[in-house]
């Protein structure tokens, strides 16, 4: 009984998806066969494989780019929506200016910005490609994490403020610590986002190495089966990133685990 | 103990005066003149309907909040220094544990800000909790905890100092009847074992007399001292709430109250 604790809760918890994605996957391939559609229009799951299978350095590489791009863009737009959620949680000022901007920058569509990236950064380097993934990260990890910082209660705050507490233990041992559920949820979100906006941003220029360029170029030549196995590297990409932020969280609060179970 | 600070009370209370929004169209005066005194070692309850002013009152003595005119003492100094000085421990309604901490951490999160060192925090609050019956607890999250339990936990912290005061703000409020009279039994057990000083914000009359040496009755708008019901019912135990004697002392402090519905309605 006692060795057999943590697997199948893994086992337990990730069956269902699985079934429904493998019952999902048969229908797509009976539903090709049975209809005898052309490839061009939907190829069949089998074909995909087989061309992933056949690409696998080619979608390697294009995973790389796309991956890193959204790495680098993920951990600059964390940052500065870290820092700037603190000082907007500490100068009321502050997050009056900026939580519109912020509002604003997170409502204009991703074609919008990153073309003005690309004018700005030129077309040959990663610059605007991160720099896009970073502003869409940013918008996610500040408005979540302004919130998460105010969430010390009226009671909480009178039973520092009776131990004469200093706003620095404050922070520490209370507003941190109650603003990390936010910080995951908005981390989780990011995580996704930030691959999303890596691998958009290359439909709209830039130099031709990622998963978006790959999927644009292969589908304007109809080659949708290998439009396909790119696409299916760009699901992977994505996964990859939420369950990364999803460790992280395990990590980080194992007071919460028993409870969310 | 020292003579000399055992001549000095626990609170005194002298011309306090408490008002909301002064100067404003929403001006409310919350407590008017109020004189009181809290001896050492004594338990007193403040008792009034909503708005009479008795959690103000006892965020004043607890510094929470200042004083409009008048003055605080604790232990014979103003009530921010004996803040500053940890002389009191809080209790609220909601018990307000920190979810990420273990129930030892808890209770060591005082003295953490404090600097006192690991080993000794860590003796303090296992000793805290030994005391609030809950040892086999130090390492569980509140939310493995029941209400009453939390609860518990939380008046443990509010004595993690050792403080010679205890200011409670309906501590049981949120509590179900029958574990309501268990924890003030509890209560009761604590203050003889650490001899405390305890003041009690609380709605239930029942609660107020069977706990209290004295019952301070209050009255709203503004917010001021009604009556002082004394309640010599000597040791409490499970035979007290059936004493004739108490039902004397309910009927007593429940009058008072009613008497400030009419007073306030005619």
């Amino acid at each position: 009984m006692k060795s057999s604790g943590r697997v199948p809760e893994i086992v337990r918890s990730a069956w269902p998806p699985i079934a429904v994605g493998v019952v999902f996957l048969t229908l797509w391939e009976l539903f090709i066969k049975a209809q005898d559609i052309r490839e061009v229009l939907l190829p069949a799951p089998s074909g995909i494989w087989r061309q992933m299978l056949n690409n696998t350095t080619a979608i390697r590489d294009a995973m790389w780019h796309t991956g890193l791009n959204a790495l680098i863009g993920l951990v600059a737009g964390v940052a500065l929506g870290v820092v700037a959620s603190f000082v907007g949680s500490r100068f009321k000022i502050f997050s009056e200016i900026v939580t519109p901007l912020a509002t604003a920058l997170g409502a204009i569509p991703i074609v919008v910005l990153v073309a003005q990236f690309y004018n700005m950064f030129s077309q040959t380097s990663e610059i605007a490609r991160r720099l896009m993934t970073a502003v869409a990260v940013f918008f996610a990890v500040y408005v979540n994490l302004v919130k998460g910082l105010r969430q010390v209660t009226e009671a909480q705050g009178e039973l520092m403020q009776s131990y004469a507490a200093t706003d620095r233990a404050l922070l520490t041992k209370v507003r941190v610590p109650a603003a990390l559920p936010f910080f995951f949820t908005a981390l989780k979100i990011a995580a996704a986002t930030s691959v999303i906006t890596a691998f958009v941003s290359e439909y709209f220029g830039g130099r031709q190495n990622g998963l978006g360029y790959a999927i644009t170029s292969a589908a304007t030549v109809s080659k949708t089966t290998r439009e396909f196995a790119f696409v299916a590297g760009a699901c992977v990409l994505g996964l990859g990133f939420y369950l990364a932020a999803v460790g992280l969280e395990y990590v980080a609060m194992p007071y919460r685990r028993k409870r969310s179970t | 103990m020292n003579p000399i600070a055992h001549a000095v009370h626990a609170v005194q209370i002298s011309g306090l005066t408490k008002t909301f929004n002064a100067g404003q169209s929403t001006e409310v005066r919350a407590l008017n003149n109020i004189d009181l005194v809290v001896e050492r070692g004594r338990f007193v309850s403040l008792i009034g309907p909503s708005g009479c002013g008795k959690s103000t009152l006892l965020r004043l003595i607890a510094d929470l909040t200042e004083p409009t005119a008048g003055t605080v003492l604790v232990n014979g100094k103003p009530a921010h220094q004996a803040r500053l000085d940890q002389d009191y421990g809080m209790a609220f309604q909601q018990a307000g544990l920190f979810e990420w901490r273990t129930v030892s951490k808890n209770i060591e999160l005082p003295l953490e800000l404090r600097k006192w060192d690991k080993a000794k925090r860590r003796a303090r609050a296992l000793e805290m909790l030994d005391l609030v019956k809950l040892s086999e607890f130090a390492d569980h999250h509140p939310f493995e905890l029941s209400g009453g339990m939390q609860q518990r936990v939380a008046i443990a912290r509010s004595l993690a100092f050792n403080p010679s005061l205890l200011l409670m703000d309906e501590p049981f409020g949120a509590l179900d009847e029958m574990t309501r009279e268990h924890m003030q039994d509890e209560l009761i057990r604590i203050q003889k074992q650490t001899g405390c000083t305890v003041v009690f914000v609380t709605h239930s009359i029942p609660e107020a007399v069977y706990l209290s040496d004295t019952v301070v009755v209050m009255s709203p708008r503004p917010g001021k001292i009604a009556k002082l019901v004394d309640v010599p019912l000597g040791d409490r135990s499970y035979d007290t709430r059936e004493l004739p004697q108490f039902f004397a002392k309910v009927t007593e402090v429940r009058e008072a109250l009613r008497n400030i519905e009419y007073g306030v309605l005619a």
